[in-house]
């Protein structure tokens, strides 16, 4: 067994099925607007507006977000442990791997509030 | 014909160097890679290398050759190297060099130790021994054939990154040996030690392993099977 801290669920199953999930989500979100950009009347603020006044898609937009940020913690933890490590990088691994994971926590903290804010500020 | 060999002593070299040496290979017949090194060993009584059944039963000639990991003992010359190019020696790569073709497994053999490679029952053992059907048998097919050659672990991106983490294809196969095998009673403590994120989860499913494997068993499958197994414990 080994342990880690910094992994998004502490345990390799979950990780692994979390990956997977947040995946079909993307992908259902990415085919639901493109369909909707392809079905839909001509592209225009009040069409677009439209579309995400309803409380379904607010609600999938917030889900598709989640997803995303999920799916890439998961993904960046994953790079930065295979290949931010001391046989890559020497002594200061450690160091410049807890740098890149807090720029990525960062990136993905921002963007998750940045999404509610759109979808769901006044 | 040309043999380029690496060579490295850490207690006396800088760093290591590829040296190529004139072998007389005969015309009419396909060597094995193994007997090309020998030759090459006449040439240069110094050159290091393990070696013992030439028959590819024991394992210990794992080497990586003309860029491919394989056991140098039952890999025919001709299914390497074309007609009139060089035949290309380096040690297994990912584990440290003990000298020349020679590497240090002991990382490779802890992480097998990981997996406790033997049958766990708890059971009073019955007075003759423990009987299996012959379909519950037939699981093990596949799996209790490897030879721990390393040729696998060693060719596997993920292993190299993480030697210490990583179980690797020849402990994972060797995991699913006992997971599978029905007169083991320990499977569910055998999972708990797998589910962490780097045991089993860093496989990325490249099957360089089942590429090299030179007994042709399939490393890949089985870590699948494992992951399976430790879905359905969790639901
Ligand atoms: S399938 Fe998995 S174990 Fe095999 S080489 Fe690829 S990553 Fe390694
Ligand atoms: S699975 Fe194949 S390549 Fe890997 S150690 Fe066993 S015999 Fe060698
Ligand atoms: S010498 Fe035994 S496997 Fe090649």
């Amino acid at each position: 067994m080994v342990t880690s801290v910094t992994n998004f669920s502490r345990s390799g199953l979950s990780d692994w099925i979390a990956q997977r999930v947040s995946a079909v989500v993307l992908l259902a979100y990415s085919l639901f607007i493109f369909i909707s950009l392809l079905t839909g009347p001509e592209l225009s603020y009040a069409a677009w507006s439209e579309l995400f006044s309803h409380t379904a898609v607010r609600l999938f937009s917030l889900l598709a977000i989640f997803a995303l940020c999920v799916h890439a913690w998961i993904g960046m933890w994953t790079i930065a442990t295979d290949y931010l490590t001391a046989s890559h990088l020497g002594a200061s691994a450690t160091a410049i791997r807890f740098g890149f994971l807090i720029g990525c926590a960062l990136l993905v903290v921002i963007y998750l509030l940045w999404g509610i804010q759109i979808f769901w500020g006044s | 014909m040309l043999v380029s060999i690496y060579r490295y002593n850490p207690e006396t070299d800088l760093k290591p160097v590829m040296v190529d040496i004139e072998v007389d290979v005969p015309a009419d017949r396909d060597l094995m890679v193994l007997d090309v090194l020998n030759l090459a060993k006449e040439k240069d009584t110094t050159i290091a290398y393990r070696r013992s059944c030439r028959e590819g039963v024991c394992g210990s000639d794992g080497m990586n050759i003309n860029g491919t990991n394989g056991l140098a003992c039952i890999t025919p010359l001709s299914s390497v190297v074309n007609p009139g190019k060089k035949l290309v020696l380096r040690p297994l790569p990912g584990l440290p060099v003990v000298r020349d073709l020679v590497v240090d497994m002991s990382i490779f053999y802890k992480q097998f130790e990981k997996v406790k490679p033997f049958l766990i029952n708890e059971e009073p053992a019955p007075g003759i021994e423990r009987l299996q059907s012959p379909e519950d048998r037939a699981k093990l097919d596949g799996l209790y054939e490897c030879i721990l050659c390393a040729c696998c672990t060693t060719s596997c991106p993920s292993f190299w990154w993480n030697p210490d983490k990583f179980i690797g294809p020849a402990g994972l196969l060797q995991a699913y040996r006992f997971l599978a095998d029905s007169r083991d009673t320990a499977a569910s403590e055998r999972l708990a030690g797998l589910e962490d994120p780097f045991s089993v989860f860093r496989c990325r499913g490249i099957m360089n392993c089942v590429a090299v494997c030179p007994k042709g068993l399939n490393p890949t499958r089985a870590i699948g099977h494992i992951r399976s197994m430790l879905i359905e414990q969790s639901v």
